[in-house]
This record gives C-alpha cells, sequence and structure tokens, in this order.
C-alpha cells in the first residue's frame, strides 16, 4: 500500500509541478490543484497508513498506540483541504479578472511573438 | 488569572473582531463608520503592542517569556501563543506601519476598493498571529490569513497591472505555501510534535536518519519562509507586485517581506541553534550567508536599473532582505543584535519612501496614470468627489526633504538611523572576539560582507540621487502636486520614528542584543514554554 501511495504522490506532483510551468492560466490553477492533492496525501501519510484502524480512542479499550493511527495528520489534512480550496477560489476569481482586462488566458497577459 | 494575561491574545482577537464588525456593517455607504472603526482598532492595537513590548522587556537582563496557553491545553498537546522580545517587537513595528498606511489610506485610496478595512485589520490579524504564535501549523494558518487578505489589498483599486502582478504574486505564493506543509509534516512525522519548544527539545535526540528526514524538513520549510522574505532566486515576484500596489498597501507590505525574515529566525534559531541543535548546529547557515550576499547584489543591480521609484523601492526591499539574511547566516549573537536593528530601521524607512513616492510622483504623468486606471476601473465616483482635508504649504519643500531622509536611511549614510545600523553591523562583524566566536565567519566571509553591506549603500544612493535629480531638479515645468496633512503626517511620522531611533540608538541595541541573546540560546524560551502550568479550575 505504502508503494501505491507513494507511486499516486509522485504522478501527481510531477504533473502539477509540469503543469504549473505551462503558460495557460487554466493550466497553472490545475496544476496547483494536483499539486495540493499531492501534499494533502502526503500529509496524511504521515499519520501511518493502516487499514481499519479507527484515530480515536474507543471507550474501555486498551491504550495501545499500535491498534490507533495518529488522528493530527487527518486533522491537519482537513485544514489545509479547507485553506487549500478557499485561495484556489480566489486565484479562479483573479484569473477570471486577467482574462477580462487583457482578453487572453497567457499568464503574462499578451501572447508571445511569434 | 488578570487581564493583563490576556492582553497577549489582543492583537489577534481586536483586529477579528473589527474585521467581522466591518462585515456586518455591509456595503459601501458606510464606509466613514467603518473607516472610523478601522482607525480605533489601529490605534489600540498600537498601545496593546506598546504594552506587550513593555511586558516584553519587564526585565532588562532575563529572558522572560509569556505563553498563553490556548483553551488551558499544556504546552506541547495544545497550541500556545508565546511573547518574546523578538515577537513583541514585530507587532510593534506591524502596529506602527499599519497606523501609518490607514492614515494615508484615508485621505483617498480607501476610496478606491469596496472592502480596504476589513481586508487591512484581517492583514493585521494574520501578521501579529504569525508573529505571536508557538506552534509550527499554527503559524501555517496565520501564514495563509495573512496572504489571503494580502491578495485582496494587493488588487485594492484594481487595474490590469494589479490583476496581472496579483495573479503571479499568488501563484507563487501558494506554490510556497505548499512547500511549506510539505515541511511541516515532514518535521511531525518525524518528530511527532508540531509545538516549536517541543521540536527544539525533540531535534537534537534523533537518529542519523530521521535527522535527515528532519533537515530535508527544514529546508523545505526555509524556502518557503525565503519565497516571502525574497531571496534570489525566489524573489522575482516581488518588485512588480510592490510597485503595481497602491501605496498604502505597499507601505504595509514593507512588512510582509520581513514575515518571512521573522519566521526563519524563530524556527532555524531554535531548531538549529549552537546549543540547541546537536549534530546539525547552524544546519544551512552557509546558504543564507552566500544567499544573502547574492541577493544583495541582485537587488542593487535592480536598483540601478530601475526607471521608476517604485521598482527602485522593490529592489531596495530586496537588498534590505538579503542584508539581514546574510548577516544571519553568520550565526553570531551580537551580529544578529545588529540585524535586527536594521530590519526595524529598513522596514520603517521603506514604509515611508513608499508613502511618498506617490506623492512625488503625482505632479508626474506616471503617478497621474495609475490614478487614471483607477478611475476608469472605479467609475467617476471614487476620484471626483471634492478634495477635503488641508494642503500643506512649501509642498515641493517638504517632499524633498523627506525624500532625503529616505534616501540617507537607504543608503545607510549619517546622520539617520541607517548608518548606526550599518556600523553595528560592520563592527560587530569585525570585532576580534566576535570573529572568533562566530561560527560561520572567516576573515574572508567579514570582508565579503563588508563589501557587499557598503557596495549596496552606494548603489542605492546612486539610484536615490538620479531618481531625486529628476524629479526634483530637472523637470521646467511641473504641477505642484496638491498634498493633504493627513497623507505627509504619517511619512514624517515614520521618519521621525527614525531618528528617533538614533537618538536612542544605545537603548535600543540594548534591547536587540538581548533578544539576539535569547534567540541563540533558546533554553530558556524552550524551557518556559513547555513549563507553563495549566490555569486551575476555579471553585465556588
Amino acid at each position: 500500500m505504502e508503494m501505491i501511495v507513494a507511486i499516486a504522490i509522485g504522478v501527481l506532483t510531477g504533473s502539477g509541478i509540469w503543469l504549473i510551468l505551462r503558460p495557460r492560466t487554466f493550466q497553472v490553477i490545475i496544476g496547483l490543484s494536483l499539486l495540493s492533492y499531492a501534499v494533502n496525501l502526503f500529509i496524511f501519510s504521515t499519520g501511518r497508513l493502516r487499514i481499519g484502524m479507527p484515530p480515536v480512542l474507543e471507550v474501555a479499550a486498551k491504550g495501545d498506540p499500535s491498534l490507533y493511527v495518529d488522528p493530527l495528520p487527518q486533522a491537519l489534512v482537513l485544514t489545509a483541504i479547507v485553506i487549500g480550496f478557499a485561495t484556489t477560489a480566489l486565484f479562479l476569481v483573479v484569473l477570471l479578472a486577467a482574462r477580462g482586462f487583457t482578453g487572453t488566458d497567457h499568464v503574462d497577459g499578451r501572447e508571445p511573438e511569434t | 488569572m488578570s487581564w493583563t494575561d490576556h492582553l497577549l491574545l489582543m492583537p489577534v482577537l481586536l483586529p477579528l473582531f473589527s474585521a467581522v464588525a466591518m462585515l456586518l456593517l455591509g456595503g459601501e455607504k458606510r464606509r466613514p463608520q467603518k473607516a472610523a472603526l478601522n482607525l480605533i482598532a489601529t490605534v489600540a492595537l498600537l498601545f496593546i503592542a506598546v504594552a506587550l513590548l513593555r511586558q516584553a522587556d519587564a526585565d532588562p537582563d532575563g529572558a522572560r517569556v509569556s505563553v498563553y496557553l490556548l483553551a488551558n491545553w499544556p504546552a506541547p498537546f495544545g497550541i500556545v501563543f508565546v511573547l518574546d522580545r523578538l515577537s513583541a517587537l514585530m507587532v510593534l513595528l506591524s502596529a506602527v506601519l499599519g497606523l501609518a498606511a490607514l492614515l494615508y489610506a484615508l485621505a483617498r485610496w480607501h476610496r478606491a476598493g469596496s472592502h480596504f478595512h476589513t481586508l487591512f485589520q484581517l492583514q493585521l490579524m494574520g501578521l501579529n498571529g504569525a508573529f505571536l504564535t508557538g506552534d509550527l501549523f499554527n503559524l501555517f494558518v496565520f501564514f495563509e490569513v495573512l496572504l489571503a487578505a494580502s491578495y485582496g489589498l494587493l488588487l485594492h483599486g484594481s487595474g490590469p497591472d494589479r490583476v496581472r502582478t496579483g495573479l503571479h504574486y499568488i501563484a507563487v505564493n501558494l506554490a510556497a505555501s505548499l512547500l511549506f506543509l510539505l515541511g511541516v509534516s515532514l518535521m511531525y512525522a518525524v518528530t511527532g510534535t508540531l509545538n516549536m519548544a517541543d521540536l527544539a527539545v525533540r531535534a537534537p535526540a534523533l537518529g542519523k536518519e530521521d535527522r535527515m528526514l528532519l533537515e530535508a524538513g527544514a529546508a523545505l520549510l526555509g524556502i518557503a519562509f525565503l519565497v516571502k522574505a525574497g531571496m534570489w532566486p525566489l524573489g522575482f515576484w516581488l518588485p512588480p507586485a510592490y510597485a503595481a500596489a497602491s501605496p498604502p498597501v505597499a507601505a504595509l507590505f514593507s512588512i510582509m517581506s520581513k514575515v518571512g525574515v521573522y519566521a526563519l529566525i524563530r524556527v532555524w534559531l531554535l531548531l538549529f541553534s549552537e546549543p540547541t541543535g546537536g549534530d546539525s548546529a547552524l544546519f544551512g547557515s552557509n546558504w543564507l550567508l552566500w544567499g544573502g550576499v547574492l541577493t544583495i547584489f541582485y537587488g542593487s543591480m535592480g536598483v540601478l536599473a530601475s526607471q521608476d521609484m517604485a521598482r527602485l523601492a522593490g529592489y531596495s526591499v530586496l537588498v534590505s532582505t538579503g542584508t539581514i539574511l546574510a548577516i544571519l547566516g553568520t550565526g553570531h549573537t551580537s551580529v544578529t543584535g545588529s540585524a535586527l536593528f536594521y530590519l526595524v530601521n529598513s522596514t520603517l524607512a521603506l514604509g515611508a519612501f513608499y508613502l511618498l513616492l506617490e506623492l512625488v510622483e503625482r505632479g508626474r504623468t506616471a503617478g497621474a496614470d495609475m490614478l487614471a486606471v483607477t478611475l476608469e476601473a472605479f467609475g467617476d465616483d471614487a476620484f471626483t468627489e471634492k478634495e477635503v482635508g488641508v494642503a500643506i504649504p512649501a509642498v515641493m519643500a517638504v517632499l524633498g526633504i523627506a525624500f532625503v531622509c529616505c534616501g540617507l536611511l537607504l543608503a545607510g549614510l549619517p546622520p539617520l538611523s541607517g548608518f548606526v545600523a550599518k556600523f553595528a553591523m560592520v563592527t560587530t562583524l569585525f570585532e576580534p572576539e566576535g570573529l572568533a566566536a562566530a561560527p560561520n565567519a572567516t576573515p574572508t566571509t567579514a570582508w565579503v560582507l563588508l563589501a557587499a553591506i557598503v557596495g549596496s549603500g552606494l548603489m542605492v544612493l546612486v539610484a536615490m540621487t538620479r531618481a531625486g535629480i529628476r524629479t526634483f531638479w530637472a523637470p521646467i515645468q511641473r504641477t505642484v502636486p496638491r498634498v493633504q496633512v493627513i497623507e505627509i503626517a504619517p511619512v514624517i511620522g515614520l521618519l521621525g520614528l527614525c531618528a528617533v531611533l538614533t537618538v536612542y540608538a544605545g537603548p535600543v541595541m540594548r534591547y536587540m542584543q538581548a533578544t539576539a541573546t535569547a534567540l541563540h540560546a533558546p533554553h530558556d524560551y524552550v524551557r518556559q514554554v513547555l513549563a507553563e502550568p495549566q490555569v486551575k479550575e476555579r471553585r465556588p
């Protein structure tokens, strides 16, 4: 399972980096989204990847840490998702404003001379 | 717990509540009320910041740290707010700049967009939170708060220029935030804690393999901070973005790049200072040193090459950041103290310069262009209102003197505090015992730094002189701009503060040295944060 998650993070990061280096604003925003997915998965994986383990202590259960996964990264991931979503939405608005002002979707606001 | 203990939380709560109140007040019609509320909140913040500074410095020789346990969770488990000399200084600095920028904006700029006052308060909240928090992930959250507000403020006034540079600014900062998250989670994965003090305890005890991961995490975090600070080659976004921002916003932003520097000082010296660093003591100091020198070089070239004053100011920001980073990279206590003095001086001077340059350029076409763009975007009602407020006499003389003062401060010439700061840096760099004790300063690096500091001062002086001649002496026909008292007062106030810094250089330097000593020996900080007792439940 570690392998699958690691490959997924790698693919997302690679695609994300390629996309944010592209000249169109839409590609940049998709690239940033992919990168933030990769980062979220990465944060999630720091709390150990285990299946069927609760992150919250159960009533009257043994307090053995090996029976649980770390809840903190899951909380961090939630925060990161919310913040990432909000800032991406804001970026989208600026992107539309830039399109409206310059009439092009190039990140520099003008088409490169050919 | 007396009420003064809660004062530590006020720099965050006060802007938050005033911003909420402004949102509830509603639209454009209530602008006067919002402006009044903003002014009251910012002035109150200034008083709170002064009180906090006195609290942090109550014991002149010791390193007393005030700790606030949020929701009364004990230190490594809950989020803590920590007030030490450095955070108190930064909170005060942002309050001062905030008040100056706000007064300036009240003359006309706050009418150029709808939510200026709300965003302004949220920006202050993010800044203060970032300065006060003692938790790494909470630092991320406050960074996002201040960045989100800064995106809005940068776009204040709209226009193609601001939107285009805003687009770049947001993209760069979003990418940097992702690096921040990666760094934080790597550090958490290795140490199992996010509390900065607890991190400083656990980091030296790590094994060799975990240490590598910790250093990787710290390096990612460092890149995120350095993007904010604008170190070469991560700072290309900075000059155009700051030049496009409206003047009060740009003045407030002059502390934004210092937030990156602050976070770097805080985290780096907690984890990797000599006493606590263990095997990785002063990790990355060479990167800071040489990166800083390259930034100074790049900034100086930019200052010489820039044709308009807003860009000149942007590259001066880079020069000042580079100087601080390079000096920090030598890793010595007394040098860090003088770098902090320089930080305060250059932030105030740059704030004043950003406010001043629009006044100076108002008589020229360039300034008129900027206003015309805003006028176009926001319709006539924003600016055709009759000018209110009292205009000052002898405008050109006042502007000219203020411009000369800015030039002296930025170039580091006597008699103002820029000179004191640079002199202190050079002296501490060459003190024999300082040099012998500085772990990362050989005579060669000291000479390189001296050349960089003095050389960049010369470049800034040349560029400022050229800009001044072109603006004040060369034009044969120019319209004398109408400048209101409320616009020039913040500029004079900031420059006056620099003069005060010069006169009281001794006590201020004592404060900075105490700050640096505490930063380089973080045991006291760590012990006090982790030992902070919970508040007992009050039983009836």
